[in-house]
């Protein structure tokens, strides 16, 4: 019997502040151990915690971004537990009401949109970071501790169980990751821990209430976001059909290795002592300041992708892939204001462009969209040739290629190297006539198949034909013409 | 000269009039600290030449004219209150090397306002206790009789003043541990409203009721300086903005004959207790008969839940001391254990050996209570009920203006009488706990000695923010007593 897998995420987002949730330490990576880490993330005795309005305000952008409610009133508690990196003893975060309620998250897959619902959204700070590698070697065998993430802020977005494959989730951390970009409260840096998900994941037959789960820790990449799903969903339905049970546990992914390992048991779950901290007063948000927060939103995802469906006529697959971020839509929009044509085919043609050819190269090279070596009109100025049919897709990669790696960089680009190398397609009939007839010449053992009833034998003839042509000639004309040259010679 | 035992009004005057400088005042007042520590052990640091560098400081100051009123005013600290670059234990064997990089606000104040800080002041580790006997400094002595307490937790700063080391020191009150020993050695001892003070700095114990105040030999003194104490601090969520006032312009007002005219006080009466001493309730009796020939009235209330204060407050304080002692761990500061094989036995032998038995009996309570499945049962409930507790003084309050009774039920008692029973030790606090636990100010005047000549204690409560009501109160009934200046023999 087939299994349903049932998987629930809970991603913090660190809130891109300068200075942390409750000091005045900076929040900029990759400062010597211990530089950013005032009295209070070190946890001096007599300090006092501050709460940082950015942090509210940023929680607030994200609430109303997914619909959330904006509770008036939330409460910071404490998460009592000992750890060498948890300076106070405790960690403070937001326990029985968080500062938003509800939500959702729409994603969109191969099988379609689905809404994704959230249970809450809430504030708190990270710990810091046990380090056991690089240590001055004249200390000996010890573990060092850096507490410049002490202190940082977090939101810890929440949601139900509603996913039911790893590409739903994959698809929700990347929509998520992409709002929390675009509304310009998280950097996103997944390699900088600033956006890191853990997993809770059962299995269960259709039909069946929801299965025991285990929470797999800490996923700090999409791909390890997957493959630690697709482990853990494969390990716990094999436990199931040879006859076990699942038990409840926090696992760790081990990329290396390709497997999660258990971290703790239920039984060994702590009990966190939560109770409200009294050093910080009930966090009360107005509906002026929420007023502030909404007048100052941009353009939410959802809003745009409907527009780029509307306006542009594109599948809502591709909407979906350009507001994976902001920097692309407005790339995107810019090939298209530098467009000739203004026709639906003309805008998924840049699309394909943008989201195939463009983003490929700019993934290569490992540069941000702002940095990309092709602008948007000279990539308007390429598809406009491929329009026109002065140059086949194909032949447009190279003169892309051409373009990024520097030779060409202005509004005209491709337009001079098609010149240069002389690119420009084949069109004239007799032209390509010659070319057919020369390679039906050479190739007498293909048209003999042909002629025998294979149809495919065509294609290899038309590719030899492009060869030829070294891919300049019109390949709608190879086709039509070789086949009335095979016609007639029958 | 001397200055011994005299008040900060006194002091600063004869300043003015060049009768002595603030670098005699401070060396007078190093030499009884010397003197006065084998008896009283009031002090657990003692900071001279940091003392005379603020003295001569001092002197200049008044030279140029125009400085503060305390300026050149010994002072001494509660070790609870972080003091930069001079040692801050908490009279713990935990914090016995600290030394602290920056001053708690309230030292900040103190400090700017001219006060010359001569030292540290000896107390219940942690400030958990009701009788400085925890110390792992030692006890501290009462200077009335060495056999008995000083009160607590803040004995120390208590003693410093009975002793007439010290004209004022600071103290922490979280159930009653500036009122209380202020009760037990004579002396004034104000715990404002909850928030008047900031908090930064004070090393925290039960944060939601831990409150800094003033101790003195006169209300007078108390007002000047909860002057310079109080202000808001952006670096204390729970401190309170508000306009500064003068708490001692009711004092300065010339009120004639019948300065507490009108004033209604309200005497509970759950307050008739079968613990209190006689000698206790006689005194308070003539304090209150001493009020109305004042000009006050006095009228029966009733603070029907006044009997849950206590173990409302053995839940709420010890679940908040769990948590806040946790960061003791021996990772980053503090004492650390010797040996130890792994990261869990460094935890276990660090705090085994760091803290006191107290300590470990209140954060093991607190762990309890706030434990998943007992939560409701305790810490919420305690919450809920001290909520209750604060609208019956808020209807209290509507009726009268302050309400008077004991501080403590008892005077001071023998050193070793209650230390293996914490349940007498807490029914210590009965009359202090209610008015941390609402927030509101309340404070501790000297009213009468008992038959074995131990200082008796009346406590003043009024309404958030009312200090200057509270002090001008304190300060007429100094004005017709004199039992603030009596002194210990």
């Amino acid at each position: 019997m087939r299994f349903e897998i049932v998987i629930g995420l809970e991603t913090h987002a660190q809130l891109s502040t300068s200075s942390k949730i409750f000091s005045s330490a900076s929040t900029a990576f990759g400062a010597p151990p211990n530089t950013q880490a005032s009295a209070v993330d070190i946890a001096l005795p007599g300090v006092l915690p501050v709460l940082n309005r950015g942090a509210v305000e940023r929680a607030i952008r994200f609430g109303l971004a997914v619909g959330g409610t904006i509770n008036r009133r939330s409460v910071f508690a404490r998460k009592n537990y000992f750890y060498p990196d948890l300076p106070k003893g405790y960690q403070i975060s937001q326990y029985e009401t968080p500062v938003v309620s509800g939500g959702s998250v729409t994603i969109v897959t191969d099988t379609g949109e689905k809404s994704v619902r959230l249970v809450r959204a809430h504030l708190e700070e990270d710990a810091g970071k046990s380090v056991h590698e690089g240590l001055p070697p004249e200390l000996g065998d010890v573990s060092g501790i850096d507490l410049n993430r002490a202190g940082m802020p977090l939101l810890e977005i929440v949601t139900e169980p509603d996913m039911r494959s790893a590409a739903e989730a994959i698809a929700y951390a990347k929509t998520l990751h992409a709002l929390v970009t675009w509304i310009g409260i998280c950097d996103g840096d997944m390699q900088e821990g600033n956006f890191r998900c853990d997993a809770n994941v059962s299995v269960r037959r259709p039909g069946e209430p929801l299965g025991t789960r285990c929470e797999i820790k800490n996923l700090n990449s999409f791909r390890f976001l997957a493959q630690a799903i697709e482990y853990e969903a494969r390990r716990q339905i094999e436990l199931i059909e040879d006859g076990g049970r699942v038990e409840q546990e926090t696992r760790l992914y081990d990329p290396d290795r390709d497997e999660t390992r258990s971290m703790r048991s239920k039984e060994d779950a702590q009990d966190y002592r939560y109770f409200p901290d009294p050093d910080l007063p009930t966090l009360v948000i107005d509906d002026a300041w929420i007023a502030r927060v909404r007048d100052a939103m941009p353009e939410l995802p959802d809003a745009l992708r409907a527009r780029l469906v509307q306006a542009y006529g594109l599948t809502p697959y591709d909407a979906e892939q350009l507001t994976l971020s902001r920097a692309l839509v407005d790339y995107y929009e810019a090939v298209t204001q530098a467009l000739e044509a203004r026709d639906a085919a003309a805008y998924k043609l840049a699309a394909n462009w943008v989201l195939g050819e463009f983003s490929a190269a700019r993934n290569r090279a490992d540069v941000a969209i702002e940095h990309a070596k092709v602008s948007p009109r000279a990539l308007a100025g390429l598809l406009r040739r491929i329009a026109d049919h002065t140059i086949s897709g194909k032949i447009a990669k190279d003169v892309f290629d051409t373009m990024w790696s520097g030779e060409g960089s202005g509004d005209d680009a491709a337009d001079a190297i098609i010149e240069r190398r002389g690119l420009r397609q084949i069109s004239d009939t007799s032209a390509i006539e010659a070319l057919v007839n020369d390679v039906l010449a050479k190739n007498a053992a293909m048209v003999e198949e042909y002629r025998a009833g294979k149809d495919k034998a065509v294609n290899a003839l038309v590719g030899q034909v492009m060869k030829a042509s070294k891919g300049k000639a019109n390949p709608t004309q190879v086709n039509e013409i070789l086949r009335r040259v095979l016609a007639s010679g029958k | 000269m001397s200055g011994a035992f005299g008040s900060i009004v006194e002091l600063a005057a004869g300043l003015r009039a060049r009768e002595w400088s603030c670098v005699e005042l401070a060396t007078d007042t190093l030499a009884r600290l010397r003197d006065s520590q084998a008896a009283v052990n009031a002090f657990i640091s003692v900071d001279e030449e940091g003392a005379l560098a603020q003295a001569r400081a001092a002197d200049a100051r008044l030279g140029a004219g125009d400085a503060p009123v305390l300026t050149g005013i010994p002072i001494a600290h509660k070790d609870v209150l972080m003091t930069r670059g001079l040692r801050t234990t908490c009279a713990s064997r935990m914090l016995e090397r600290f030394v602290a990089p920056y001053d708690a606000h309230v030292v900040a104040r103190l400090r700017e306002a001219g006060t010359v800080l001569v030292g540290k002041t000896n107390m219940d580790e942690f400030a958990m206790g009701s009788s400085s006997e925890t110390s792992y400094f030692g006890p501290v002595r009462n200077p009335w009789s060495a056999e008995c307490v000083p009160g607590g937790s803040s004995g120390g700063s208590a003693a410093a003043v009975a002793a007439g080391i010290v004209p004022a020191t600071t103290g922490t009150d979280t159930g009653g541990s500036i009122r209380q020993p202020a009760a037990l050695t004579g002396i004034c001892g104000l715990k404002p409203t909850y928030g008047l003070c900031s908090r930064y700095g004070l090393v925290a114990f039960a944060s939601s009721l831990d409150t800094p105040g003033p101790f003195a030999h006169t209300a007078h003194d108390c007002a000047l300086l909860l002057n310079a104490m109080a202000g808001h601090d952006e670096r204390d969520s729970t401190s309170v903005s508000r306009t500064a006032e003068d708490y001692a312009r009711l004092i300065d007002a010339n009120a004639g004959t019948k300065p507490l005219d009108g004033l209604r006080i309200g005497i509970p009466r759950e307050f008739a207790d079968d613990a209190l001493e006689p000698d206790v309730v006689a005194s308070v009796e003539e304090a209150l008969a001493a009020l109305r020939s004042l000009g006050a009235s006095t009228l029966d209330i009733t603070l029907p839940r006044l009997s849950y204060c206590v173990p409302v407050y053995y839940v709420v304080a010890p679940a908040e001391a769990s948590s806040n002692l946790s960061r003791f761990d021996g990772v980053r500061y503090g004492h650390r254990a010797a040996e130890y094989d792994d990261l869990f036995e460094m935890y276990c032998r660090t705090r085994a050996e760091g803290f006191g038995a107290e300590v470990k009996r209140r954060i093991l309570v607190g762990t309890y209570v706030l434990s998943q499945g007992y939560y409701d049962a305790y810490y919420l409930k305690a919450q809920q009920v001290r909520r209750l507790i604060a609208e019956d003084f808020t209807r209290a309050f509507a009726q009268c203006d302050v309400i008077a009774g004991p501080t403590a039920p008892t005077c001071a008692f023998t050193i070793g009488a209650k230390a293996n029973d914490p349940v007498q030790m807490y029914l210590n606090d009965i009359f202090t706990i209610a008015a941390n636990l609402t927030g509101m100010p309340a404070m501790s005047v000297p009213c009468g000695l008992s038959k074995q000549g131990l200082p008796i204690g009346l406590q003043l409560q009024a309404n958030y923010f009312d200090e200057a009501r509270l002090l001008n109160v304190a300060h007429r009934f100094q004005q017709a007593t004199d039992w603030h200046s009596r002194r210990p023999s």
